[in-house]
Formats: C-alpha cells, sequence, structure tokens
C-alpha cells in the first residue's frame, strides 16, 4: 500500500478554529456568487483576477502557437505552393464577387441613405484568434486575445469567414469570453433568404446544429435554405449567414415542426475570428421617442417588466440576452410579452430564445414596423398568421397581437420544442 | 522547520496550479467531459497529508482561480472546493488509515458531493446542463486518485 506522509505539527491545538473559517469562507463565497450573478457587481475584481491568471492562459496556450508556427515554417516547398495556388485561385472568385458586392453594396447604402437608416452596416472588424484552452465541455464558449484593451465591449458580434460565430459576453482586460450561437442558452433572430421568414434559432448544445423551435407546420421554410441574420436586437449586423436548415419534420398533430438548421460559421473549428463593429442601431431612438410619446403604460411598464424576467426566470438571467435587454429602450415590450406568453414558463433555453427574440421590438422602423411586427409574433406564436398587427402603430402594435398568442402557444407549447430539449 | 514550511507551501502552491493548467488545457471534445478535476484532487490530497499547512483557505483560493480561469460565476468552485476540504479535514485521520481503495470510495463520494454542488449552483444560474456525461468526471477522477496519491508520495519523500 502507499504510504501516506504525516503532518509534522500536532493535532490539536492550532491555527483558528476549523468551523469559523469554514463558515466565513462559505458565506463569502456565496456573497460573491450573488454579487457576480445576480448583481454583477464584480467586473473590477473579475478583471484582476483574470489579469492575474492570464499568464496562465498564455501558458497553456504557449506550447499549441509554438506548434502551429512550427508546421507552419517547416512546411514543405510543394505544399505551400499548393496552398498558394489554391489561395490564388479562391482570392481570384472571391474578387470577382466583390465587384459585384461592392456594386449592390453602394447601390444598398443609397437606398438606406435614402431612408436616412445606415444601421447595420458593418463598420470595421478587429481579427482575434481564439486561445487553446478549454472552458466547460458543456458550455459553447471560447476565449478570445482581444479584449477591453482592444475596444471589445460585452455584447459585440463574433463573426468567422463564413458566418456568424457568437457574441462577446464578458471582456476582461486582455482577454473576451465569447458565447457560441450553438450554445444552448444563446439565441439569434434569423430570416430565411428564400422566403423571407422570420424566426429565432436557438442554440443546442452540439456545435454542428441549431434549432428552430418556432416555426410553425405550414411555414415556408425547406432544407437547404440559407438563415442570414436579421440585425434585429442591435447584437448582430444584419444579412450574414447563420446557418443552413438541414432537416424540417412536419407533424400533422403538433402546431410546431422540428426543423433543425447546421450553423455555417466552423464552430469547432475556426482558429481566427473577426470581431465586428457595426453602427448602432439608429431605428432605435426613434422607437423609444415613439414609445415615450404615445405609450406612457409601455413605458411605466419597464422597470418592473425587467424584474419580472429576473424574478420570474432566474434560469436565463446570465444570459447576454438578457443583459442586453437593459440597454434596449423598448425592454418593456420585451418582458411583458414574456411575462404573458407561456414560453416563459418552458425550458430554461426556449426561455432564453424568448428573452432574445424581443429585442426585435426596439428595432421596428415606423416606416415598417407594420410589416415587421407581423412576423415578430408571428415568430412566437406563428400559427397566427392573420392576426390583427399589422396595425398603423408600429411599436406598439406587439400587445394586440400577444392577446391571441399566448392562448395559442399555452396548447402548442408542450409538443414544440421540448422534445428536442435538455 | 519555518524554512521547510515555506518550501512546502511553495510546493502545494505549484502543485495546485499544474492542476488547474491541466483543467484548462485543451482537449479532444470526447475527452473533455471526462476530464477529471485535477486541482480538486490535489487539494484533497494536500488537505489529507498536511492539513494545517494546505487549509481551507488554500483550497478555497484554488477554487477561486478556477472559477475565473473557466468562466465560471465567482464562488462556485471555491465554494465546492472549500466544502470538500472541510469534509476531508473533518475525517482526514480516518482516511489515512484506510486502505487505497477505500479511499478511492470516499474520494468519489468527496467527487459526487462536489458535482452535485456544482451542478446544483448551475442550475441555479441557468446553466443547467442535464446530460449523464456531466457526471463522469467523478468516475475519473476516483480511478485517478491512486496514481495522484503514488506520484505525490513519491514527490514529497524528495522534498522532504
Amino acid at each position: 500500500m502507499v504510504e501516506l506522509t504525516h503532518d509534522s505539527r500536532p493535532i490539536i491545538g492550532r491555527g483558528p478554529a476549523l468551523g469559523a473559517t469554514f463558515i466565513t469562507l462559505a458565506i463569502a463565497s456565496i456573497a460573491l456568487m450573488v454579487a457576480d450573478h445576480r448583481y454583477d457587481q464584480l467586473g473590477r475584481i473579475r478583471g484582476w483576477m483574470a489579469a492575474a491568471t492570464h499568464p496562465v492562459q498564455e501558458g497553456v496556450d504557449a506550447p499549441f502557437r509554438l506548434w502551429n508556427w512550427l508546421t507552419g515554417s517547416v512546411a514543405d516547398r510543394s505544399q505551400l505552393r499548393r496552398e498558394n495556388l489554391e489561395l490564388t485561385a479562391r482570392l481570384r472568385l472571391a474578387n470577382l464577387q466583390l465587384q459585384r458586392f461592392a456594386l449592390l453594396e453602394d447601390e444598398n447604402r443609397r437606398l438606406r441613405d435614402m431612408r436616412a437608416n445606415t444601421s447595420g452596416v458593418t463598420e470595421r472588424v478587429l481579427v482575434a484568434s481564439i486561445l487553446n484552452v478549454d472552458l466547460d465541455p458543456f458550455r459553447h464558449r471560447v476565449l478570445l486575445d482581444k479584449g477591453a484593451q482592444d475596444g471589445v465591449f460585452k455584447g459585440q458580434a463574433v463573426l468567422d469567414g463564413e458566418g456568424i460565430f457568437g457574441q462577446v459576453t464578458r471582456v476582461n482586460p486582455a482577454t473576451s469570453e465569447v458565447i457560441l450561437i450553438s450554445d444552448a442558452e444563446h439565441a439569434i433572430p434569423v430570416q430565411s433568404n428564400r422566403s423571407g421568414l422570420r424566426t429565432i434559432a436557438v442554440g443546442s448544445g452540439d456545435s454542428s446544429k441549431l434549432s428552430l423551435p418556432f416555426v410553425t407546420g405550414e411555414s415556408d421554410l425547406k432544407a437547404g435554405d440559407l438563415l442570414l441574420s436579421t440585425g434585429m436586437g442591435g447584437v448582430f449586423p444584419p444579412g450574414y449567414p447563420v446557418a443552413k436548415v438541414t432537416t424540417v419534420k412536419r407533424d400533422a398533430s403538433a402546431t410546431f415542426a422540428v426543423v433543425e438548421a447546421r450553423p455555417t460559421a466552423k464552430l469547432d473549428r475556426a482558429r481566427e475570428v473577426l470581431l465586428a463593429w457595426f453602427k448602432p442601431p439608429v431605428v432605435a431612438t426613434e422607437a423609444t421617442a415613439a414609445e415615450a410619446g404615445a405609450s406612457p403604460a409601455t413605458a411605466a411598464a419597464t422597470p418592473s417588466g425587467q424584474t419580472t424576467t429576473g424574478g420570474a426566470n432566474p434560469a436565463i438571467a446570465p444570459g447576454p440576452a438578457n443583459k442586453l435587454t437593459k440597454p434596449a429602450p423598448a425592454g418593456a415590450a420585451v418582458s411583458q410579452r414574456e411575462a404573458a406568453t407561456p414560453a416563459s414558463q418552458q425550458r430554461p433555453a426556449t426561455a432564453g430564445a424568448a428573452s432574445t427574440k424581443p429585442r426585435e421590438v426596439p428595432r421596428q422602423t415606423p416606416t415598417e414596423g407594420a410589416g415587421r411586427s407581423q412576423s415578430a409574433p408571428a415568430a412566437a406564436a406563428p400559427s397566427s398568421p392573420p392576426v390583427p398587427a399589422a396595425t398603423p402603430s408600429a411599436p406598439i402594435s406587439a400587445p394586440p397581437a400577444e392577446t391571441t398568442a399566448p392562448s395559442e402557444q399555452s396548447q402548442a407549447a408542450p409538443p414544440g420544442p421540448s422534445g428536442t430539449r435538455r | 522547520m519555518k524554512q521547510g514550511m515555506i518550501g512546502r507551501r511553495l510546493l502545494y502552491w505549484l502543485s495546485v496550479f499544474a492542476g488547474l493548467v491541466l483543467a484548462i488545457v485543451p482537449l479532444p471534445s470526447w475527452l473533455d467531459a471526462l476530464r477529471p478535476d485535477f486541482a480538486l484532487l490535489i487539494v484533497i490530497y494536500w488537505v489529507l497529508t498536511s492539513p494545517r499547512i494546505a487549509g481551507l483557505g488554500y483550497a478555497w483560493l484554488a477554487g477561486l482561480f478556477l472559477d475565473v480561469l473557466r468562466g465560471m460565476v465567482i464562488g462556485q468552485h471555491a465554494l465546492g472546493f472549500l466544502i470538500v476540504a472541510f469534509i476531508t479535514h473533518r475525517i482526514q485521520l480516518r482516511m489515512r488509515m484506510f486502505t487505497l481503495l477505500q479511499q478511492v470510495v470516499i474520494v468519489m463520494l468527496l467527487l459526487a458531493l462536489y458535482h452535485f454542488l456544482i451542478f446544483w449552483i448551475d442550475g441555479l444560474t441557468g446553466h443547467g446542463y442535464t446530460g449523464w456525461r456531466r457526471w463522469l468526471p467523478i468516475l475519473s477522477g476516483a480511478l485517478l486518485w491512486p496514481l495522484i496519491v503514488a506520484s505525490s508520495d513519491s514527490l514529497t519523500r524528495r522534498a522532504r
């Protein structure tokens, strides 16, 4: 048997009482947890500690970087030539597409200028590499090597060459944590490229799969459809590919179809990603003005509504979605709806979707609000297309829609997404 | 003796940092769920062998560092480490008399408690993953225990 070494000091009569230390530290850790999670008060302390532990992460990452560098620098000539040829070919193709794209972008910008709305145009990007550090096997988070020093902010969109990758959830001085779109706590508003159908893509906890829980049986979506970001909610720039629909299973007895999509971004393989800065939503201010003027009731409901979000649904509290609703001016419509919708009583992940979805609301322009507000509730309770949501009062038109929505959804909820969720 | 104690402390901290590094070293995804809690096992070992040098504060700080490294709610692993260290502390006299197999069982129970606590806090903070793979580290950690004991024993013998 292996012999265990002994302590050289006597057992009795040294140091403070064990129980006292235990109780003190236990209370301290509970206090820390509450402060961190509930009140988000530990930003600075976490920053210091993250700075202290940063060398450890760098140390873990260094051998991998060294290996990459070594393999890169000792690659043989033929391989380099091959790569070079391949890249040249791809570049030519990309340039060709870019020419067309430049034209379109120009036209788009002109059209947007006419509408005095230039939001959602990506202004600049910053390349960040993913540190070779495992955070948690069950959460899809990665650590980037850019942080507050580089201007990274919380809620920033992260893209890779192929599509939308995730968003920043936590910013440390030199690093930042990103939640991938495949994380079970993440939801992103998307739009089908082909049919224009708007819905929500929720992460599944599997990096090759997103699920679309709010698609009705009769909605126009089929396998192969490309889902683009809508830009609603103001986190992600609009028009970037998010996922490709892989399966659509319709069941006549269920209200919602079971839809799965594969993210276009290389969520599990990407080494480098882009942090995007795009113009903040101009529309939001208009929505605020409209809301403040037209609907005092909604405005008054804002604080209470937000606490409802946190209180009724503590499960979703840490999600970036929840935190991002705070700055959004029309969070009231959000939480009101969430309070009214039985979706909030579903599983955490689904509830997370419900809390993300409402982020669309502040983005509604008065000009096209009518069209959007119809599709926005339709995402929550899509079985009600002929809902009288297309009323003239654009941002406030959500409440009338939801009066019909919940009743239908309450029946529809169980067979819906819960089957695919854990 | 003072000199030796500083050396000891250094050794304990270095080893727990090695455990923390192992906690974030990238592994292939199938192995990732199986990753044992190296840092916790090391803490248990040191608390067991020299409970008054490696005390509760040591365990708690190690847990705190793990929280920050893995981007968890601050205090989650710290509380888990603290409770495990406390129990280990209470039963260390008995546990040192146990055979290795008995120790493995106890360690498994401690790890189960720890993982249940983490699971519980995860649930409270809305990160609940409820799959069975979540509990795998209990098994892998318990299986790793004899190895930790053997290697650390040889290490301390050299350090002494």
